[in-house]
């Protein structure tokens, strides 16, 4: 009895040869324990070992995978082919981002966003060692512990249409990583986040679309953190309003 | 560290297009919420105009309220009551991500927190239904 298989339509881009993407048809085996990143694997080993995509873990862990399976962000080494199987599968690449080569984005504005909310604790003087660590209470970890689960994927991005429509924006990932520093008890580093997570382009562009959290998969849900962003921000422009000692 | 950019002039730019909103069901929901607060605007402009007829005299209200009751009015009025139910009810699944109620150390379920938002809501629309009838009986 034949094998059977299943279609995938991949994304092929070739800088300074190609003007646009186009979908090339591969055929390969279907196995119940497949998923996408190994079907793409299996085209490069087996039948195109031009074709260039990211990938490191297998396992959820790393981020790198992250494509557009059935136009819904997804990484390839989470979605079964068993859950599209018989029918074909199209892999592009994460939308919303310029694409370099094939299913390879160019995730240098992200990285520059991510940089630019500071995603580490800051203090405003550090403590000797001598005088031992710094102390946190178990609800003092719930406060910030689901936004620590990102993994710098990019699909909340490439579900974002705000982000589609407006590049400037600093985009969910971004946010919920300031914010998950600023809920951290440790961290003494609010204000100097502020001006990046409250401008313009950031926490106020959002509209709630909720699509971020919907395809988060670790479910960090970014889009609580930024409402919730708001919230903070909003409390302590009122603070600096009405009380005398700018809520200090 | 200096970082390694891709050549800019090779990348391929995809734009969204005007259509994005139709391209998910997820997306075209999130607009009827945003187009829901046109109805409910233009609601409260016409109802802001209703109290000002009050103040013209019983005459002026009662031919008001003639207009208003024209076959065309009742249906954006209950287009109105449609969309603005629709954005209660996104409402409180937003207020649920917003502002989470806790139990103890654990945060109240969100269906749990919508479910008693829309449970009070039906509360108090029947509490001014009855008070409304009343006062009009």
């Amino acid at each position: 009895m034949a094998e059977p298989t299943v279609t995938l339509k991949v994304t092929r881009y070739r800088p300074g040869k190609d003007s646009a993407p186009t979908l090339q048809s591969y055929t390969v085996p279907y196995r119940q324990d497949w998923v996408v990143l190994d079907a793409l694997n299996h085209i490069k080993d087996q039948i195109d070992g031009t074709l260039s995509y990211r990938w490191s873990c297998r396992m959820g862990v790393c981020g790198s995978c992250g494509m557009m399976v059935n136009g819904v962000p997804k990484l390839t080494c989470a979605a079964f082919l068993r859950d599209y199987y018989p029918q074909e599968i199209r892999v592009e690449p994460l939308s919303h981002f310029p694409v370099i080569r094939d299913l390879v984005i160019d995730m240098s504005d992200f990285l520059d966003k991510l940089k630019s909310v500071k995603p580490w604790i800051i203090r405003k003087s550090e403590k000797p060692v001598s005088e031992g660590e710094y102390l946190q209470s178990p609800a003092q970890l719930e406060a910030y512990k689901q936004f620590t689960q990102c993994i710098n994927c990019m699909l909340c991005y490439a579900a974002c249409p705000v982000y589609g429509l407006e590049p400037e924006f600093l985009g969910p990932a971004a946010i919920a990583l300031g914010y998950r520093y600023n809920m951290d008890s440790r961290d003494e580093g609010k204000d100097q986040r502020g001006p990046v997570l409250a401008s313009h382009n950031g926490i106020w562009q959002c509209t709630f679309v909720g699509e971020c959290s919907e395809v988060c998969p670790k479910d960090v849900d970014p889009a609580a953190a930024i409402q919730r962003s708001k919230v903070d921000h909003t409390k302590n422009w009122f603070k600096s309003v009405l009380l005398p000692w700018g809520g200090r | 560290m200096s970082v390694v950019r891709p050549d800019k002039s090779k990348l391929f730019y995809h734009e969204l297009p005007p259509s994005w909103w139709l391209s998910k069901r997820s997306y075209f929901l999130f607009m009827l919420r945003e187009l829901s607060s046109v109805f409910i605007a233009i609601f409260l402009v016409v109802f802001l105009i209703q109290l000002y007829q009050l103040t013209r005299g019983p005459e002026a209200y009662a031919a008001f309220t003639q207009k208003l009751s024209s076959p065309g009015w009742i249906v954006l009025n209950l287009i109105t009551f449609l969309f603005a139910l629709y954005h209660s009810i996104t409402w409180f699944y937003s207020s649920a991500i917003v502002l989470p109620l806790r139990i103890g150390e654990r945060e109240m379920p969100r269906n749990l927190f919508v479910a008693l938002n829309v449970g009070a809501l039906a509360v108090v629309s029947l509490v001014i239904l009855v008070l409304f009838l009343a006062l009009k009986g």
